[in-house]
């Protein structure tokens, strides 16, 4: 591995997304105002959106309501904006669970070795024998659904993955000479980890944090949608495509499509932004 | 190793349901009060009355029989409530695989061997497949397929072999999007990067005719990762599959996980989250096999990637 030099052929744009190209600055924008609609949908939302008008369920695209009504006569708009908020906040839980939990068993893996290093393994590889969904099943059988214990079911299943991927960059940084020089200058495990080890694989935590998002998204929104997530009259944009579904076979597809589009537009701006971070840090390259 | 992973899991079910808060008795009662005799009878009918390693065991030891207990929601045998959906999924699951390994590889050849505009709009179509969710596929299949255009049913199982493949087909489709998708994109980089080694070179050079290069040299050396995303990938589709059933309103093992989980019928969650468990155990183990088949430098033992 060479030792990392600052790139200076191009100092342009915002730090965070260098050599990502246009796409991933296009999926950065997608991904900021999607938290703003999250953050201040209530405020954005045109009306109430849990304002019922059963005399016109179904209506169609008019002025007062840009994406129609859904089945009992709500405005799928207010309702998208409201639930921006569930949608991104139950996959922030997982990536932010996933990661500190993931990144401290990956570097105590890395720093201990021997027998640290396979019983945390072997309890990850085991949690490798739960699907995400299935853990989210099983957690909601047990406490109840609602989308915190959605969350932390996702959040377990996750953490393998991302604990996997940064061990082993954490294995081969622990070989690299400067971590052994600066234990013979007597610094502290916890000091070397933190302010030298940490922030050189971090590029490629902030890649996984990115891509696990995109996936957690989809994992949360399916759990909604098989009603074992978010609870009405919560709303979130997985259990609006459920809530969609008795319109669709009558025709109005307005509120189950307007709701997938919203999550599959979210996603792909995740998934890009990832791969193009993945992309620039040397472990995955 | 296969087996302590199964035997930890088994567990690790069992033990969470156990700790539920909640009461079977109450549930089994509809939250009438029971005099104290029939509260003993139905403890000692669902085994309640006994510690709990011998219920665990009991529990282990009856489910590798096939006895499962019995669902305090239905007053019927696990196993049979089990028995009768298991074959959708798998029908379903089947299906979704067979989508993926045949037209996922061959679109990934195809973008593979094919630089430039084919290329680049099997790469846009797998980019957004690959975001898409089973149960927004699902929808949208719904929407278009069966209530626009009429050529599929929409809800169902169906009768007859041509029934269940009529209905089984637009959720296969759903299950199978976004694993075909990454399957595409997997087997198009791999077969890049083949394509410019130096055994494919001589081989061109030499005159060999292009089917031959491309059978024997090119996805010889590609199978190895497109095996390894497809087993994950499939593997995935088991949970995946309790979505999908319920969005077509299949009666398989998932969307009968997905209810009882709802209504805290607990001995058929641990029945139908040990069996699904085990598949996806078992697959992952299988996928681990292959590749000593694929590839005979990878000694079984040591992981290959």
């Amino acid at each position: 591995m060479s030792v990392p030099t600052a790139d200076v052929s191009r100092r342009r744009g915002i730090p965070g997304l260098r050599r990502t190209g246009v796409i991933g600055h296009i999926c950065a924008v997608v991904i900021v105002a999607a938290a703003f609609v999250a953050v201040f949908g209530r405020v954005l939302a045109p009306l109430d959106p849990d304002q019922i008008n059963l005399r016109e369920p179904y209506a169609g695209t008019s002025p007062g309501h840009l994406l129609g009504l859904d089945s009992q006569g709500r405005d799928i708009l207010s309702r998208l904006l409201v639930g921006a908020r569930a949608s991104l906040l139950g996959p922030l839980v997982v990536v932010v669970l996933a990661i500190a939990v993931g990144c401290a068993l990956a570097i105590l893996s890395a720093w201990r070795g021997g027998l640290v290093d396979s019983s945390i393994s072997g309890v990850l590889d085991i949690l490798f024998a739960f699907p995400g969904i299935l853990l989210a099943v099983l957690t909601a059988a047990v406490f109840g659904p609602s989308l915190m214990t959605a969350a932390l079911a996702l959040s377990v299943a996750y953490t393998p993955y991302i604990a996997r991927v940064v061990r082993s960059a954490a294995v081969s940084q622990r070989a690299q000479p400067y971590i052994a020089s600066l234990e013979v200058q007597g610094q502290s495990s916890w000091s070397i980890c933190l302010r030298h080890l940490v922030p050189n694989v971090l590029p490629l935590i902030v890649a996984q944090a990115t891509i696990v998002f995109g996936y957690a998204m989809v994992d949360l929104a399916a759990v909604s949608f098989i009603g074992l997530g978010v609870q009405p009259p919560q709303t979130d944009w997985g259990l609006m495509v459920s809530g969609g579904q008795p319109g669709i076979l009558q025709g109005y597809a307005a509120e189950a499509l307007s709701a997938g589009i919203c999550i599959v537009v979210v996603v792909v701006a995740f998934n890009l932004l990832g791969e193009r971070l993945a992309a620039r840090t040397p472990e995955t390259r | 190793m296969l087996l302590a992973t199964l035997f930890v899991s088994s567990f690790l079910i069992y033990s969470s349901l156990y700790l539920a808060p909640g009461n079977p008795i109450a549930t089994l009662s509809g939250g009438r009060a029971l005099p104290p005799e029939a509260v003993a009878v139905l403890e000692h009918r669902y085994h309640l009355d006994q510690p709990f390693f011998v219920r665990y065991w009991d529990w282990l030891t009856g489910a590798l029989h096939g006895d499962f207990g019995i669902s305090i929601g239905q007053r019927q045998e696990v196993s049979t409530l089990i028995a009768a959906r298991i074959g959708t999924t798998l029908e379903l699951v089947a299906y979704a695989s067979l989508l993926i390994l045949i037209v996922g590889v061959a679109l990934g050849l195809l973008a593979g061997l094919r630089p430039g505009g084919v290329d680049t709009v099997v790469l846009v179509v797998t980019t957004v497949l690959a975001a898409l969710p089973a149960f927004v596929a699902s929808t949208i299949l719904i929407s278009t397929f069966s209530v626009s255009l009429g050529w599929f049913p929409a809800l169902g199982n169906g009768e007859g072999v041509f029934g269940r493949i009529q209905h089984l087909t637009l959720p296969a489709i759903a299950l199978a999007a976004a694993s075909l998708a990454l399957v595409a994109r997997v087997t198009r980089t791999s077969v890049r990067g083949e394509m410019q080694g130096e055994h494919v070179q001589t081989a061109v050079s030499r005159g060999l005719p292009r089917g031959a290069i491309i059978r024997r040299h090119v996805l010889r050396n590609a199978a190895i990762p497109i095996t390894t995303v497809a087993g994950i990938t499939i593997a995935s589709l088991i949970a995946l599959a309790a979505v999908v059933e319920r969005a077509f309103s299949l009666n398989g093992l998932g969307s009968y996980l997905v209810a009882a989980a709802a209504s805290k019928d607990f001995a058929v969650v641990q029945a139908i989250s040990l069996v699904l468990v085990t598949v996806f155990v078992v697959l992952n183990t299988i996928v681990d096999l292959l590749y000593a088949v694929l590839d005979p430098r990878v000694k079984l033992g040591t992981r290959a990637l």
